[in-house]
């Protein structure tokens, strides 16, 4: 219970403090419209038909956006702000409270999904029909939280790097292309397409055209769950070791 | 004399401070391997649509990725130096501003002229484009041209960083206005008229417009009119910064609002 708690103090409090900066808040939800109105540009030019396709893909790009770089550089943040030691040496666990700082990040990816799909609806005519509204939303839910645990595991990997937030911004592209938010795998090359099904925004992009166009999204929506759990077991491990490696090295700090 | 030595001394100084902290490690990832992988973004994009070429895509790609390095560099200028707490010392001094700002800015170009480069490079090999060697060396004076341009603009955004905190944000923004108005991933012809029309007026378009041109066969020659109208929109907003440069720490001496932290 009282975990549960820690998870949604810090998750709105996550939120409220990332909805107030420009970098995370403004930013975050013009960035992905730039690249969601260039393709909508190539997409109307070329594939009309297929706008809506294109509406749903650049919708979730954009809570991919608000992940990435931000959680690559989550803990080097805390570094920055000298309140990493602190948070360490809480008694609660390390990682419940990392946790909700990507989650907030993901979740903040709606603004940036709705700004988009009503982009898309005045300026250029895209009607997205959801089918199963309520799948629609658990598809949603469900991608949110398992794309903020991918970021729960790139925060807690990348502690060691200075640069994290580079490298963060590094997996924004490879993610979009490769997980078919704007163009289909099967335009990819077999071994390609084997690392997207390693990645919960692939499944997570299906379910959602799934419970929009009408299919079946549950195991779509069950795989991407399944991959969000996967995250998180490997970031708990990395964080515990990584943490003791640092306590017993002294380099927390990294400086 | 003395203002040659601010221009390539301070130039190269500022260069060096730079890579003291744009390291490898955030170098590779943000300067080399993302404008590939926009490349390929884009480039697949127009396979699913069937639109344009992976020509097309690869060399407006590589050539708008001079935008990151000019633009965050040059537009990081008085920022940076609020951070670092000197901006007060550098405005103090009696140093003419123009080799003082302009001295800093041909490293930024060398530095957008080399990723691009290597995007364009990388990103042919990737997808297979060849493109005539009789069109390299004109290619490469339109990337250089096109990073000028780029700078000139940073410069613009450098001076505005005497009025804000921060100005990453707005980097980002005119990165993706660039994205979406140049013609880099969608022919002029395609954008609405007033979104052309805003076009001809930014870095990028017309630079862009003549690489692909060079790189289908024309010579340079035939291209010159829109090398001439990109270097003019550079050397414009390079003017419109410096004086803006001018104007506004003129306004933040009298109001002391230099140190706006």
């Amino acid at each position: 219970m009282r975990n549960i708690r820690l998870v949604l103090v810090g998750l709105r409090l996550q939120v409220k403090m990332l909805s107030r900066s420009s970098f995370n808040g403004i930013l975050g939800i013009l960035y992905p419209l730039f690249f969601a109105t260039v393709a909508f540009f190539v997409f109307q030019a070329g594939a009309k038909d297929a706008l809506p396709f294109a509406a749903l893909g650049a919708a979730v790009m954009g809570i991919w956006s608000a992940t990435s770089t931000s959680a690559g550089s989550a803990m080097q943040r805390e570094r920055w702000h000298g309140t990493l030691e602190l948070l360490v040496a809480a008694p609660s666990p390390f990682s419940l409270v990392m946790l909700p700082m990507t989650i907030a990040m993901s979740a903040l990816g709606l603004y940036s999904m709705g700004a988009t799909l009503l982009w898309g609806r005045v300026l250029f005519g895209i009607h997205v029909t959801v089918e199963h509204p309520l799948l629609f939303v658990l598809a949603v839910v469900v991608t949110v939280i398992s794309i903020g645990l991918f970021g729960f595991l790139m925060a807690v990997s990348f502690v060691r790097y200075r640069a994290s937030w580079a490298l963060g911004n590094l997996f924004e592209y490879p993610v979009w292309l490769i997980c078919g938010f704007l163009v289909t795998v099967d335009h990819f090359p077999e071994w390609v397409q084997k690392i997207a099904w390693t990645l919960a925004p692939y499944w997570g992009m299906n379910a959602i055209r799934e419970a929009a166009t009408g299919g079946t999204p549950l195991p779509d929506a069950g795989m991407c769950a399944a991959l969000g759990l996967v995250y998180l077991s490997f970031g708990i491990a990395i964080s515990d070791a990584m943490l003791n490696a640092a306590r017993k090295r002294a380099t927390l700090a990294l400086t | 004399m003395n203002s040659a030595r601010v221009f390539f001394y301070g130039g190269a100084t500022s260069f060096r401070a730079l890579f003291g902290w744009l390291s490898p490690w955030i170098y590779i990832p943000s300067l080399l391997v993302a404008p590939v992988f926009q490349i390929l973004l884009f480039a697949y994009i127009g396979r699913q649509t069937n639109t344009n070429s992976d020509e097309f895509y690869v060399i407006g790609n590589a050539l708008q990725y001079t935008a990151i390095p000019c633009i965050f560099a040059m537009g990081h200028t008085i920022e940076g130096e609020r951070w670092q707490q000197t901006l007060g010392y550098v405005l103090v001094t009696p140093a003419k501003r123009v080799p003082l700002f302009l001295g800093r800015s041909l490293p930024v170009i060398a530095n957008g002229a080399l990723a691009s480069a290597f995007a364009l490079i990388v990103g042919g090999l990737i997808l297979g484009i060849s493109i005539p060697a009789s069109a390299v060396p004109s290619i490469a004076l339109v990337i250089v041209i096109t990073s000028a341009a780029c700078t000139g603009l940073g410069l613009t955004i450098a001076a505005i960083g005497f009025l804000v905190r921060e100005t990453a944000t707005l980097n980002n923004i005119v990165f993706g206005l660039l994205l979406v108005f140049c013609g880099v991933n969608v022919r002029l012809e395609d954008l609405p008229g007033w979104m052309s029309t805003i076009a001809q007026g930014l870095p990028l378009t017309h630079g862009i417009e003549a690489a692909r041109r060079l790189a289908g066969g024309a010579s340079f020659s035939e291209v010159a009119g829109l090398v001439a109208a990109e270097a003019a929109i550079g050397a414009t907003y390079a003017l419109l910064g410096y004086g803006l440069i001018r104007a506004l720490e003129g306004l933040s001496r009298r109001r002391g609002t230099l140190e706006r932290a």
